[in-house]
């Protein structure tokens, strides 16, 4: 019993180190580079971006 | 997993960007450089919006100090740029939720997701805030920001809750968390701009749309060949 408990946690913990951990980590990745490229207030990104912000109907100026 | 997701994420999410540049310079990219004519400044050079200050505040067009992109080749290229990046951070962000629920998905249903990303991510914050032309009035740009990420997380998360919620509690509060910000309501401007032809601003709307609703079925698709393709990897 014990050592079936003990498997079900270390298969737990391999799915978070191999799933979800990277999962998480793509997901802010990608919140931060729609954020840079989409939000991001410095001029020059904005100008940079600008058309696609227009094109995306992203609040842009 | 972590090789698949990358990627699964960046060579998706790059070609989608590739296709929506290619999209968006026959769509709106035309119409924004239109528009632009009709903010008061010169329009030989593509982007330079000329000394007139336009009337929202917060924006840099007049702004001699500021780099801009020259008009053309330039500016086209860092469209592309901006295009790529935006659908690699979208790629990323749609193979995470692939992975967080972990899911096996093909390109059919990828299309699928991608439609919900572009409900989420487009059309519900669009409601409140329709796409706008250079020159349009607009309230404050940060409270305008923090709407749109409010009703795409909020119209995200209520159509997880609709979809896969498994009890009629949970699809009903779904459908609350997607109306809430649109109760609550968009940021509005106090004044509305003149001299921007309506038909201008009706055609950006929908070649907007369109484009976006492209990118979003460009997107989902490859995001799901590949997420396959990468099993694995």
């Amino acid at each position: 019993m014990t050592t079936k408990v003990t498997d079900i946690r270390n298969a737990i913990a391999d799915d978070v180190s191999s799933r979800v951990l990277p999962a998480a980590f793509a997901l802010v990745f990608g919140v931060f580079m729609v954020w840079g490229v989409g939000f991001a207030q410095p001029a020059e990104i904005h100008n940079a971006a600008h058309d696609s912000r227009h094109a995306f109907a992203l609040p842009c100026h | 997993m972590f090789r698949r997701i990358m990627m699964t994420a960046l060579i998706a999410g790059a070609l989608a960007g590739v296709f929506v540049w290619g999209v968006q310079l026959v769509t709106t990219t035309p119409l924004i450089a239109h528009a632009e004519q009709y903010e008061g400044g010169v329009v030989e050079t593509g982007h330079d919006h000329g000394d007139t200050e336009s009337a929202d505040d917060g924006h840099s067009h007049g702004d001699d100090e500021t780099w801009m992109p020259d008009g053309g080749l330039e500016r086209h290229g860092f469209t592309l740029l901006s295009s790529v990046l935006m659908g690699v951070g979208f790629g990323f962000i749609l193979t995470a939720v692939f992975a967080l629920r972990g899911i096996e998905v093909d390109a059919r249903q990828g299309v699928l997701w991608g439609l919900g990303g572009f409900a989420a991510l487009y059309v519900a914050p669009a409601l409140g805030l329709p796409p706008e032309l250079p020159g349009m009035m607009g309230a404050d740009v940060s409270e305008r920001q923090i709407w749109w990420a409010a009703t795409a997380v909020a119209t995200a998360v209520s159509l997880g809750l609709i979809v896969f919620g498994g009890s009629v509690v949970m699809r009903l509060a779904g459908v609350v968390i997607m109306v809430i910000p649109h109760v609550v309501g968009a940021p509005h401007p106090a004044e509305f701009s003149e001299g921007i032809p309506a038909e201008l601003v009706a055609q950006f709307a929908v070649s907007s749309l369109v484009t976006v609703g492209l990118f979003w079925i460009v997107l989902g698709g490859l995001v799901g060949f590949f997420f396959e393709k990468f099993e694995n990897a």
